[in-house]
């Protein structure tokens, strides 16, 4: 029990680490479902281009001998990152299921699959061509560690490190959430997002183009999952062209863990799904007894998740829907 | 038949898949005038809303201040000044009270403007301004049916086609939303309005089509539609 509570403040510090990414590739997912009712399967794999894209402009930097202060360097990959994920998500949309938008749900579904295969297979392309191997170790751009000291707070904590890297992640995925839920509740085209996602006909009465809220919403989601996906590879080091895979599937659970449709049940699920899992991966052997190991991290989760959805189906955060009338 | 209507349509079919819904249809609207449709259900008169507003899929001609609108998507058509009000209200639910005025006023730029188109509507339906914060999905039906109406109004249209703005609201509302319909009339607004209450549509109105299977079968004053044996047995009995 006391090896638990010591070791909490790293594992709040590397959950929260974690949950942030979650959330922020959720909220592409539940952007996304909420206003077509798709689940679009490819979102982890634009997370993982965004990795690639993101690392290999940071390379192709270093191979130019361009030298900048890295902040500076880190925004402009991030920009430049976002704004190119951004458009890919806006192809996807326009070639993989905007033609299927009348088609039985499980066809755009099928379909959003075969994306993902395809974009594994360009990524892994580009990168066996470019560095002869598929797995990619980037550069960092922040050197360095933090330590909080949470032992001088309370004596029974143990201190906590904190990457340099770390730090920014969880510090622009925030500002990438509070920048999204202004835009989504505050602005005129959020409310157009969201009244698209009510009743798709009656926005169009108002004079609002549906087609360009889809591809608004498409750009916007990939782009904030793309520019997550080099603070990943900064984070990790390794990335491959598979890691959007279970990467996306956990972050798919946690948009439903919040409710699906729901952006801020999305963050709150990712945070919440981050911090399960580490939790586990670093108790789940003291607690058993050494029974089941830290292997088991997933299935931890996901039982929360079975039980969350059993209990409360429209999730942590949802509303219950109401049948149209 | 007017020369300068306002809204025209010329031979007009329109068709949900392979169902036919309106054949030939042709009627016109004048500038200032109250025109109701009138018939029974499923005779084709939201359908004849739809194909203005570019909902359904039409042939024929569909004129509006002289420029063809027949393939129009409903945003460009909305664009151009043609306020639909489905039926069924069809507020954005979890929008507040005023998002839904506001996203009716989603063509306008100018925050001065759209101020003002708010105020108008709050002269129209005081209630709304009490309710501004609230979730439009959480207003009674008839108050559903002032802010449809306050939306569409947001847009500064230039006709406002209303869909059975009377369903399923007690006679008393029912009362209201007509004396705002003949204000709003008076005021210079173009109207054209469907109903199943014919009765209290033709008292408003100023001219009425009767629709039957898609087409029109009689066209006259509202008031001689009233007194016509051949209406008054089908429709207002």
């Amino acid at each position: 029990m006391s090896n638990i509570l010591s070791a909490l403040p790293q594992v709040l510090v590397d959950g929260l680490t974690l949950g942030a990414i979650y959330a922020v590739v959720a909220l592409g997912y539940t952007m996304v479902y909420g206003i077509l009712e798709l689940i679009n399967f490819a979102h982890g794999e634009i997370f993982m281009s965004g990795a690639f894209i993101g690392t290999g402009l940071l390379l192709s930097l270093g191979v130019f001998g361009i030298a900048m202060p890295a902040w500076i360097t880190l925004i402009l990959i991030l920009l430049l990152t976002a704004l190119l994920t951004g458009l890919l998500g806006i192809g996807i949309e326009r070639l993989a299921y905007r033609p299927l938008r009348k088609a039985p749900r499980l066809i755009p579904l099928i379909s959003a699959i075969g994306i993902s295969f395809i974009l594994q297979d360009l990524v892994r392309f580009f990168a066996e061509f470019k560095t002869g191997n598929y797995i990619v170790t980037g550069t960092t751009l922040f050197e360095g560690k933090v330590t909080i000291p949470f032992s001088s707070i309370i004596g029974t904590f143990h201190n906590a490190t904190i990457k340099n890297n770390t730090l920014i992640l969880i510090g622009i995925t925030i500002i990438i959430m509070i920048l999204l839920d202004i835009f989504v509740n505050r602005t005129k085209w959020g409310t157009a997002m969201r009244a698209v996602a009510q009743d798709q006909e009656t926005a169009a009465l108002m004079s609002i183009n549906v087609n360009k809220v889809i591809s608004l919403t498409f750009f916007i989601g990939s782009a904030i999952g793309g520019a997550t996906g080099f603070l990943f590879a900064q984070q990790y080091a390794t990335i491959d062209p598979y890691i959007g895979f279970i990467l996306g599937l956990k972050a798919f659970t946690a948009a439903v863990l919040g409710g699906i449709g729901n952006i801020r049940g999305a963050m709150f699920g990712g945070l919440i799904l981050g911090v399960l899992e580490v939790f586990a991966a670093a108790n789940l052997s003291t607690i058993t007894g050494g029974v089941i190991g830290s292997e088991y991290k997933d299935v931890f989760a996901f039982t929360i998740l079975i039980l969350v959805l059993i209990f409360k189906p429209e999730g942590l955060f949802g509303k219950s829907v109401k049948e149209k009338v | 038949m007017g020369y300068n209507s306002l809204l025209e349509l010329k031979q007009v079919s329109a068709y949900y898949d392979q169902i036919q819904a309106l054949h030939d249809l042709s009627l016109h609207v004048d500038q200032g005038e109250i025109v109701t449709l009138v018939g029974s259900n499923g005779a084709g008169k939201s359908t004849t809303l739809k194909a203005i507003s570019g909902q359904v899929k039409t042939t024929g001609t569909i004129l509006f201040q002289q420029k063809d609108i027949t393939k129009l998507p409903p945003h460009e058509t909305a664009k151009l000044g043609v306020a639909h009000v489905p039926e069924g209200r069809r507020i954005f639910p979890r929008l507040t009270v005023k998002e839904n005025l506001e996203m009716g006023a989603f063509q306008l730029k100018d925050k001065k403007e759209i101020q003002n188109q708010m105020e108008l509507v709050f002269q129209y339906f005081p209630r709304i301004k009490e309710r501004l914060n609230q979730q439009g999905g959480t207003m009674s039906g008839g108050e559903q049916q002032m802010l449809a109406i306050g939306r569409a109004l947001m847009s500064k249209p230039s006709i406002l086609l209303l869909d059975e703005p009377s369903m399923g609201l007690a006679p008393i509302i029912v009362e209201q939303i007509f004396e705002i319909i003949e204000e709003l009339n008076q005021t210079g607004m173009t109207i054209l309005l469907v109903e199943q209450n014919a009765y209290q549509a033709l008292s408003v109105a100023h001219r009425g089509y009767v629709v039957q299977t898609g087409n029109i079968i009689l066209a006259d004053d509202a008031k001689a539609l009233l007194e016509n044996k051949q209406v008054t047995e089908a429709y207002l009995a």
